[in-house]
């Protein structure tokens, strides 16, 4: 497979930062080449580089450009883009707790209603799934999960909600995610974590990284709440497990 | 310590700096200055280093107070009157403000965004490096929010070293220049002639995360969905109702609308200063150009420090005789047969 492996498209976006853009779609396997590529930047790192930005499906790099030039990096970005997708040493992996349904999760009948399933099916499918943080953006923390199971895409609302609560657990489209900071969303609210992605003041102030593994666990309204006071004071919450 | 109080301030004002940079991966934005060519002028002139946080001023008028000791500060970037107790203080000097003392600043001419740099810096908790606001984010100290009056910002008792004003090289004129890209193929050929050949304006409802533009409709190929991928400062963005938005240092870190062309690092500060409603156009140029512009404006902004001057009192005529110009008397700065002493009410009038 390695020698199949096709060029990627070099994008210049701007004279500061180039998109090495793997597919145009959500696509796993280019998501697994964004995040090599990415850990490549990091382990041999290019001089000029400043800053990496995974997405499903390209890899944003910015650069310096009085230390390295268009073209220089270009090439440089294609041959490492082109070498076989490094293995994952250090992928991490969190079990999220999450309360689904109710007040924390106002769309859940709804989407087994429209998926013609029982909420607790849809909670049981969504909680064992095994996904990966394919990207972190729009709002601080908010990770895009990819490995969604196909029973559960739906497409987007048609009427995006302008406040979502912070911690919100949703699937829209093929993605799932992990909401952070309240915020607009057009995505189907499942349930609510009390783990902050994103907390000022805490070490790490970001907790999930691109490529980190990602389950759920079902919990009940009073220990989300319990969870949700540790978790203002700084606790983790989420769980490191063994891989 | 002294402090600088707000003693009034409008809108879209917020201590800013040069960003905060390398969390873009955790959808944290770097947010800094809008022009930070102004910052850096501002900045050089109280002998701070170039990207320290200082009060980005909004298109309105605002008015600061030195309390419990002098504070000396200097100002740069859109042009605007200024006074000190009714005397007036020209753009791209510095000033000592004693104790008690009061700067006030018109609206913003020809411009939107002045940096008022405060020596010895803005006491504040830097987060990832940085004080500047990011009020989407609850970040920037020390207020995660834009400034309002009866804010306080502490810092350093003035030094009492002369004052200075900066040599700056002549604005650049001309189209804001643009490299084609990275979603250039989402658009036909009409599109990319119709954003090149158009006048645009700057919609009155732009903010630090995009600047709306007003101007022709411009169609996308494929429909105006694609796989949200990265952004940067001045990303030109085209959303489904064809009104481009050129992302600014607020913006989102990844989005989901084609991206037709990117403006120049050279060139974003000069567009951020565009005043809303005022008419300008966009100009491809070439990788090489834009890169090459890219090196010139780095190493204008590292000559900053060797274009601080002492202000003498002949320079100081010069500056009121070009306050004098902007409001209108016919002084030539270059033609010495043309000076006059400046009454007070041609100083005060515009």
């Amino acid at each position: 497979m390695a020698a199949t492996i096709s060029p990627p498209r070099i994008l210049p976006s701007g004279d500061s930062a180039i998109t090495v853009e793997f597919s145009r779609n959500i696509d796993d396997a280019a998501n697994q080449r964004v995040l090599g590529l990415d850990r490549t930047l990091a382990s041999e790192p290019v001089a000029g580089v400043t800053e990496t930005v995974p997405t499903y499906r390209s890899l944003l790099v910015h650069y310096d450009p009085v230390k390295i030039d268009f073209d220089t990096l270009s090439e440089k970005l294609s041959a490492l883009a082109q070498r076989p997708v490094p293995p994952e040493t250090k992928a991490r992996r969190w079990r999220i707790p999450v309360v689904y349904g109710g007040e924390h999760g106002i769309d859940l009948e709804d989407v087994a209603k429209t998926l013609k399933t029982t909420p607790d099916d849809i909670v049981a499918r969504h909680a064992a799934g095994d996904y990966r943080v394919a990207m972190i953006g729009f709002t601080p923390g908010w990770s895009y999960l990819s490995g969604l199971e196909k029973s559960l895409h739906m497409p987007r609302r048609k009427d995006p909600r302008l406040l979502t609560p912070a911690g919100t657990i949703s699937v829209g489209g093929v993605q799932t995610g992990i909401q952070c900071l309240a915020g607009p969303s057009g995505w189907h609210l499942l349930g609510r974590t009390a783990v902050r992605t994103y907390q000022l003041h805490r070490d790490p102030i970001f907790l999930l990284e691109p490529g980190d593994h990602v389950t759920f666990a079902a919990v009940d309204a009073k220990t989300f709440a319990e969870q949700d006071r540790a978790a203002e004071a700084g606790e983790i919450i989420a769980e490191p497990i063994a891989p | 310590m002294s402090k600088l109080v707000i003693s009034a301030i409008g809108p879209a004002s917020s201590v800013q700096d040069g960003g905060r940079h390398g969390a873009q991966r955790y959808g944290l934005t770097p947010s800094g200055a809008m022009d930070r060519l102004a910052l850096a002028a501002a900045n050089c002139l109280v002998g701070n280093e170039l990207f320290a946080a200082a009060i980005e001023i909004g298109p309105f008028g605002a008015a600061f107070t030195a309390r419990e000791g002098a504070v000396r500060v200097a100002l740069a970037g859109a042009p605007r009157n200024a006074d000190v107790a009714g005397r007036a203080v020209a753009l791209d000097t510095s000033m000592t403000l004693a104790d008690g003392e009061t700067l006030t600043l018109g609206f913003a001419r020809g411009g939107a965004f002045s940096y008022l740099a405060i020596e010895g810096g803005i006491a504040g908790e830097p987060m990832f490096g940085s004080l500047a606001v990011n009020a989407r984010a609850g970040l920037g100290s020390p207020y995660p929010r834009p400034l309002q009056a009866g804010d306080e910002l502490q810092t350093a008792a003035a030094s009492g070293a002369a004052e200075r004003r900066i040599d700056l090289p002549p604005p650049v004129e001309g189209p804001i220049r643009v490299v084609m890209g990275p979603q250039h193929d989402e658009f036909g050929e009409d599109a990319t002639n119709l954003v090149l050949d158009s006048e645009w304006k700057i919609s009155a409802t732009s903010d630090r995360m995009g600047y709306r533009l007003e101007g022709p409709v411009i169609k996308h190929l494929h429909g105006h969905n694609i796989v949200s991928d990265g952004t940067v400062d001045g990303s030109i963005q085209v959303p489904g109702n064809g009104a481009p938005i050129v992302l600014m240092p607020d913006r989102g870190t990844s989005g989901g609308y084609p991206k037709i062309a990117t403006v120049i690092t050279a060139d974003l500060g000069r567009f951020a200063q565009i005043p809303a409603g005022r008419g300008f156009r966009f100009k491809a140029v070439s990788m090489a150009e834009a890169q090459s512009e890219a090196r010139k404006f780095a190493q204008l902004l590292r000559s900053l420090p060797d274009r601080v001057r002492p202000i003498e009192t002949f320079d100081l005529n010069i500056e009121a005789l070009q306050d004098a110009n902007v409001a209108g008397a016919a002084v030539s700065a270059v033609d010495a047969g043309t000076w006059q002493i400046p009454s007070a009410d041609a100083l005060a009038q515009d």
